[in-house]
């Protein structure tokens, strides 16, 4: 781990006490761990995926992270302040994306909303200048900064939130599903837009997403979380090669025949003449596979499918 | 400070501008809070086509604390009333976006609900307390020219301590609005009238639990030099400077309180 990483996570815990129905009128108090004990060090200008399934703790966290939450036990800096306690003077070093909310003043101008941050984050006019004319150059709004935020369509619209967690030059940016609901185009936009950002500025950035092409297309490093702990923590790389070990062998028949019984491969799908196989990689060589199976039939064409980042989180979730 | 004020004013222009954009709305809103202001004046007047005193007061003496009670609270409204919808920022999740600007929470969710229709609300007691200050028998000096501002001033920050106060209960039941607004519509009423007219025990909750004999009442009994109740000094009516910062830090406190206990539970 590096010397000085900008979010030091240790111990996390945070516990929610609610009240559940017990009995007619009686109501009891009960403790659910949303974090569970999170160790993690993010070192400067990384990009990283934190993903999980809903309510495996990831919006809690990053509550945490940004001092809108104070943590139940554990120990939390990022960029070395501790968030709970040094909220405001944390906020000016923080840029946050939340998909779903928007923190754009509706019924103004795109232009307004960014005029009010600068005052709000007290950045001076010639760096917000700058800085504007250099978002709106990569995200394409110059045609819609007149234009009313209501107006805007989604992937507008998140193109000018990005744009407005950026513009007080903050050194972390924290997107909790950035890419959520919008279309193909959108998304790619997105992606470049961060890719850049991320090299050009060496902004640290750490995104919540359930869209796992945004994992492969812009981050090193993947945390999986789930029930309050990280269950894996590694490169997206390396994650596939340890846990991506199932393969599956397309073959072609000649003719339609029934699911082959073969050692080492079960068939998961048959369609007419083409049978799915799928096998472990460290048990069985594709090419062994290959001949059990021209031993019981003839062979038009094979295909070997690797699996996709997607199946592996499915996987890793199940285990 | 001044960057904090300049901020704040920054932040309710954008709020005017938007709600700019639906000025009819606007203006039928700003006409009914005025009428609806213009009744409790009708009530007074009413009262006054019967009687010829109320509680010993005269009709332009009540009329003088009508306008004083009703300008700070009708301030308070304009300034500081819109905090009560932090409850609704909580249910829907958006309190947290408050949370992620480098402001506090007060000055930032006082400016971004401002409503600049409730000016209604003003402008009436505005007018009744000019005619009052004219036409009552107030016993002009150097001391009481100040304490017109004063009074004006540490009433409109009682008035608003109440309702950060209320605005605080929100975040540990929701549901509490109607509640809260017994306290901050129902105290703005009763501050409008002398309180020799409340029994006993209602005159001691006015006057030193819930401080609303403060906003009006005690002050006006310097300016028009009657005689104090309830075995008063003197002194009494320019006690509400310190009565209104004891109620501003109080009611930072719970606050401070509430969002700290938002911020431990999220909910």
């Amino acid at each position: 781990m590096e010397a000085d990483p900008i979010i030091d996570v240790r111990g996390l815990v945070k516990t929610f006490s609610v009240h559940r129905k017990a009995g007619r009128l009686r109501r009891r108090r009960e403790d659910v761990v949303a974090v569970a004990g999170i160790d993690l060090q993010i070192e400067r200008g990384a990009m990283v995926g934190y993903i999980g399934p809903n309510g495996a703790g990831k919006s809690t966290t990053i509550k945490m992270f940004t001092g809108i939450l104070v943590p139940t036990a554990g120990h939390v800096r990022v960029d070395g302040l501790e968030p709970s306690r040094r909220r405001t003077e944390l906020a000016a070093r923080i840029g946050v994306v939340f998909g779903q909310r928007s923190q754009l003043w509706w019924d103004l101008p795109l232009r307004d909303s960014f005029d009010l941050l600068r005052h709000v984050y007290r950045v001076p006019a010639g760096r917000h200048a700058a800085n504007l004319a250099r978002f709106a150059d990569g995200l394409d709004l110059g045609p819609l900064l007149e234009v009313p935020v209501r107006q805007l369509s989604l992937g507008q619209r998140m193109r000018g939130e990005l744009t407005a967690a950026l513009l007080h030059d903050p050194s972390i940016l924290l997107l909790d599903e950035p890419t959520i609901g919008l279309d193909v185009i959108s998304k790619e936009a997105v992606r470049e837009f961060l890719v850049a950002i991320n090299r050009e500025l060496g902004t640290t950035v750490l995104l919540t997403t359930h869209d796992l092409t945004d994992v492969e297309r812009l981050c090193e490093r993947l945390l999986i979380i789930d029930h309050g702990r990280v269950i894996t923590d590694g490169t997206v790389a390396g994650i596939t090669a340890h846990y991506g070990t199932e393969r599956t062998l397309v073959v072609d028949l000649v003719s339609a025949a029934a699911p082959l019984v073969i050692e080492g491969a079960q068939v998961t799908q048959v369609e007419g003449p083409r049978q799915w196989l799928r096998f472990r990689r460290d048990e069985v060589t594709a090419s062994e596979l290959l001949t059990r199976v021209t031993a019981l039939a003839e062979v038009r064409d094979i295909s070997v499918e690797e699996p996709d980042i997607e199946q592996i989180v499915k996987a890793i979730y199940r285990g | 400070m001044r960057s904090a004020l300049a901020i704040w004013a920054r932040l309710v222009g954008a709020r005017v501008r938007a709600d700019w954009q639906y000025r009819t709305s606007f203006f039928l809103f700003l006409i009914s809070q005025t009428l609806i202001a213009s009744l409790d004046l009708a009530v007074i007047a009413t009262i006054f086509s019967q009687v010829d005193e109320l509680g010993g007061w005269s009709g332009v003496e009540v009329a003088l604390l009508f306008g004083l009670a009703g300008l700070a609270f009708g301030l308070a409204d304009l300034l500081i009333s819109q905090v009560e919808l932090a409850s609704r920022h909580i249910k829907e999740g958006t309190f947290d976006l408050f949370l992620l600007r480098p402001l506090p929470t007060l000055l930032h969710l006082s400016a971004s609900e401002f409503a600049l229709r409730r000016l209604g609300r003003v402008l009436q007691p505005l007018v009744v307390l000019a005619v009052a200050l004219v036409l009552a028998p107030i016993d002009w000096s150097p001391a009481v020219v100040v304490l017109v501002p004063v009074t004006l001033l540490s009433g409109t920050v009682i008035f608003g301590s109440v309702w950060v106060a209320t605005s605080s209960v929100a975040f540990w039941t929701v549901e509490s609005q109607e509640m809260g607004n017994a306290f901050t519509y129902g105290g703005g009423l009763a501050a409008q009238y002398p309180i020799d007219v409340l029994g006993s025990w209602l005159r001691h909750l006015f006057t030193f639990l819930i401080p609303l004999a403060f906003v009006a009442y005690l002050p006006a009994v310097i300016m028009l030099g009657r005689p104090r109740p309830l075995g008063l000094p003197n002194a009494i009516g320019w006690a509400t400077p310190m009565v209104a910062l004891a109620c501003a830090s109080a009611a930072r406190t719970m606050w401070a309180l509430a969002v700290r206990h938002y911020r431990s539970t999220g909910s």
